[in-house]
């Protein structure tokens, strides 16, 4: 074998795929070839880096060198410079938003710089479907070590010691569960690994099963050896294709190696895995419901207690733990519980991964030491608000959280300082908001969501969210009175206190959060009909300012009811009366240009908008 | 999805083929194989119908009913399954499938714009399928590839950024073939700049 001078790993995971890493992994590859250099660089995929708004993504080994936003066209100039000549291509590397030299290495990027990982260790440097690469990172030394040397009492003693919680939504100690579970007289006992990741805009789930599917493997068979398990199930999102893939080839390759299967290692113990695929329901992520969907039933919520770890799949003792909690479990086995308890706060331990998506400029996945203040966060590994705009909020959570306002960017997040502010730490997806974005039409948003997604089981639940949620696009339609705002926080206090699950009984956190911090834009909505952030569509009006029109007919072309009148070189006008308010026209209007401007309140009333929207024909 | 109407085609040569035999419904031999497949376990009901649609690309009453008679199981149970989970269609579905992301990155980047830019220019409402079956129109919570938000995926290729202009140009080939709306006469390339 020989040994390749230079490795070049091309990002594979959605982000990278999506902006074509494949096309240019072959433009690589051919290039290569054509120079004669297959025997001294290597090319070879890997899982996701995180960074995914700057894909596709080239890391180029040993110097770290960091290139972003790929095509196949810079392939040959790279090569070149970079493989032959050893100049890396100043062009092609990450320039930080605020400007500034291009930062060549991975390690001195803002986005990485802050990050600590142990879940996504991993990432960006092995083939997650190559066993033989996570193995050569440690893997699999945890679940040696718990089978060969551990009773089933030390293993839950460890992950107790080391303050690990459940990184899925509540925060409950894993090993007081896993404690529970291993207590019960009954048998068999089963193992299931929650990967139905259904908050909008959280995807840590995903990435951690396709870029590093072996770690989930490996913290479910120590599990499994804890609490006396002989079998065990992965459910996985419908909308994760990727992932079922390559957790199916996880799966073969560990039972080829012996690592799943009879006598794992020759140390007799046995333990099962397969996968179930969801289908499509925000509630099966809800622990219970997800058993029920294993089970083959409609995914309804049960009451507990009794709790899973007592009464789980089949009547028998479960334990159900998140994707990323077990992944947590491998590095604590084999580093130990003071290694993992020595990172985070008093009471939430390690770290956590948040996904940071909405208005930022580094999108991506961080993994980053609980306890980080959460302008840290925003600010130094997300880089800021893009083209500077101010920062109006960050929603943590997902349906069953809230909204954290800017007063609170100093807040240290863990769960109970989260909890606290009204949000909750939920899966970890972060959604940055700024001025453009308008609380009501949020909180309408999540409402929506969790009405759609409602079992239909409790009736506060079903019935409430949505009355909640027609309140609420009645206030987003100008058209609340100060009493709604009454009535909502009243049936908020019903569906919190009347729905057996989860998902009713925090979906009113969405509405309460954004109450709480931002009632003055209710207010405007109600009182002054005039929505701030110039969103909610019956309270705004587009208008083109003649001055700086110049009369392109790109906003005359985009115009989907033609609404708009003019000629090439002469200023454009809108009819009000015909206008849906799409906002087409705004987006066509060239950034040089700025002529097509949004008004709310008594200009947009001025201008015979602010009404509500005409039908379309 | 290519691959998988490909493998779809392939499942539904063997099932006719095995019509031939047996005298069973495609749908009969087709459930048949995919229950064979898990072991007959009716707490697998879930993935088998799952199978199925990637088959048919949808699930017909007679599907339904040839997955309750070859688990052994009540109708009714099938169907309580078959209508709770979002993923499984009742309906048939398009040639093509176009899914929109309304996740809450995409929300806040304006994804719901574009739905309805969609809708329009596709003349449909999400959930359903122009009357020629060539395309399905749906929204999805999220998939979870939130730095491409706005996000759309045609035919399981995803498109990130999206903006009207990059939406009229993917759907342009399956509207030239016939589809159900007009094709824009300029193309998006041939438009003014100042």
């Amino acid at each position: 074998m020989t040994t390749a001078r230079t490795h070049l790993l091309v990002c594979a995971g959605t982000g990278c795929v999506s902006c074509g890493a494949f096309a240019l992994k072959d433009a690589l590859v051919a290039e290569i070839a054509r120079r004669g250099l297959q025997d001294e660089a290597l090319v070879a995929t890997t899982g996701c880096n995180g960074f995914c708004e700057r894909g596709p993504i080239l890391l180029v080994h040993p110097d770290g060198i960091f290139y972003q936003r790929l095509a196949p066209a810079d392939v040959p100039l790279l090569v070149e410079e970079h493989l032959i000549k050893g100049r890396p291509v100043r062009t092609l590397m990450y320039v930080p938003p605020e400007g500034g030299a291009p930062v060549p290495k991975m390690a001195d990027i803002e986005f990485f710089k802050h990050q600590r990982l142990i879940v996504l260790r991993n990432r960006g440097r092995i083939d997650p479907e190559k066993i033989e690469e996570y193995i050569a990172y440690d893997g699999y030394e945890g679940a040696a070590k718990a089978l060969e040397r551990m009773t089933p009492e030390e293993i839950v003693a460890e992950v107790s010691a080391a303050g690990l919680r459940g990184r899925g939504g509540a925060g409950f100690p894993t090993g007081r569960k896993w404690d529970l579970c291993r207590r019960q007289p009954a048998s068999p006992k089963y193992l299931i690994c929650n990967g139905d990741e259904g908050d909008p805009g959280a995807f840590m789930d995903r990435s951690v099963l396709e870029a590093d599917p072996h770690a989930v493997l490996e913290g479910m068979i120590i599990g499994a050896k804890a609490i006396g398990a002989a079998r065990g199930f992965v459910y996985i999102r419908d909308e994760y294709p990727l992932a079922v893939s390559r957790v199916g080839i996880a799966l073969e390759q560990a039972r080829e190696r012996g690592l799943l299967g009879r006598d794992i290692l020759g140390t007799g113990f046995d333990f099962e895995l397969e996968i179930v695929r969801g289908a499509g329901a925000f509630v099966s992520g809800e622990e219970t419901a997800l058993i029920a969907s294993i089970e083959g039933q409609r995914a309804y919520p049960r009451q507990r207690p009794p709790y899973p770890a007592q009464q789980g799949l089949w009547g028998k003792p479960t334990v159900i733990n998140n994707v990323e909690t077990w992944a947590n479990v491998p590095s604590i086995i084999r580093r130990g519980s003071a290694w993992f308890s020595g990172l985070g706060t008093e009471t939430s331990k390690g770290t956590k991964i948040f996904s940071l998506v909405g208005k930022i400029n580094n999108t991506g996945l961080v993994e980053v030491p609980m306890g980080i203040r959460l302008r840290d966060i925003v600010f130094a590994v997300g880089g800021g608000i893009p083209k500077g705009r101010d920062f109006k909020a960050v929603q943590i959570g997902g349906p069953s959280g809230g909204c954290i306002p800017k007063a609170l960017l100093d807040l240290p997040i863990d769960y109970e300082s989260l909890s606290q502010a009204g949000a909750m730490m939920g899966s970890g997806g972060m959604i940055v908001m700024d001025e453009d974005t308008c609380m009501v039409d949020i909180a309408l948003y999540f409402l929506r969501f969790t009405q759609e997604e409602s079992c239909g089981k409790c009736s506060p639940c079903r019935i409430g969210t949505r009355q909640m949620a027609e309140i609420l696009a009645r206030i987003a339609a100008g058209e609340g009175s100060l009493e709604d705002i009454r009535k909502l926080e009243e049936l908020a206090s019903t569906v919190k206190r009347g729905s057996l699950c989860g998902l009713g009984q925090t979906a009113p956190n969405p509405v309460l959060s954004t109450l709480r911090y931002f009632r003055d834009e209710y207010l405007a909505h109600i009182v002054d009909h005039t929505c701030p952030a110039r969103v909610c569509k019956n309270l705004i009006a587009y208008d083109i300012d003649p001055d700086k029109c110049v009369g392109c007919l790109l906003c005359l072309k985009a115009c989907p009811v033609k609404a708009i009148s003019g000629e090439r070189k002469k200023v454009h006008v809108i009819d009000q009366g015909a206008c849906i308010r799409c906002g087409a026209c705004l987006s066509v209007c060239p950034a040089k240009v700025q002529a097509v401007v949004k008004h709310t309140g008594e200009k947009a009333r001025a201008l015979g908008g602010g009404a509500p929207v005409p039908k379309e024909t | 999805m290519q691959n998988k109407d490909k493998a779809g085609v392939v499942r539904r040569d063997r099932a006719s083929s095995s019509l031939k035999r047996s005298s069973l419904s495609p749908e009969r031999a087709a459930a048949r194989v995919v229950v064979r497949k898990y072991g007959g376990r009716k707490r697998a009901v879930i993935q088998i119908l799952q199978d199925l649609q990637g088959c048919f690309r949808w699930l017909a009453p007679e599907t339904l009913e040839a997955v309750a008679a070859e688990l052994k199981m009540p109708l009714a149970h099938v169907y309580s399954v078959a209508t709770f989970y979002r993923s499984f269609s009742l309906v048939p579905r398009g040639q093509h499938t176009c899914t929109v992301c309304m996740g809450t990155a995409c929300h806040v980047r304006g994804g719901a714009a574009i739905l309805e830019h969609f809708e329009r220019k596709l003349g449909l409402r999400a959930g359903q399928t122009s009357p020629d079956g060539e395309i399905t129109l749906e929204r999805v919570n999220c998939l979870g590839a939130c730095a491409l938000a706005p996000l759309a995926v045609l035919d399981g290729r995803y498109y990130g950024q999206m903006n009207e202009t990059k939406a009229d140009t993917i759907l342009q080939p399956i509207l030239r073939a016939g589809g159900p709306a007009q094709v824009r006469e300029s193309g998006p390339g041939e438009e003014e700049t100042p």
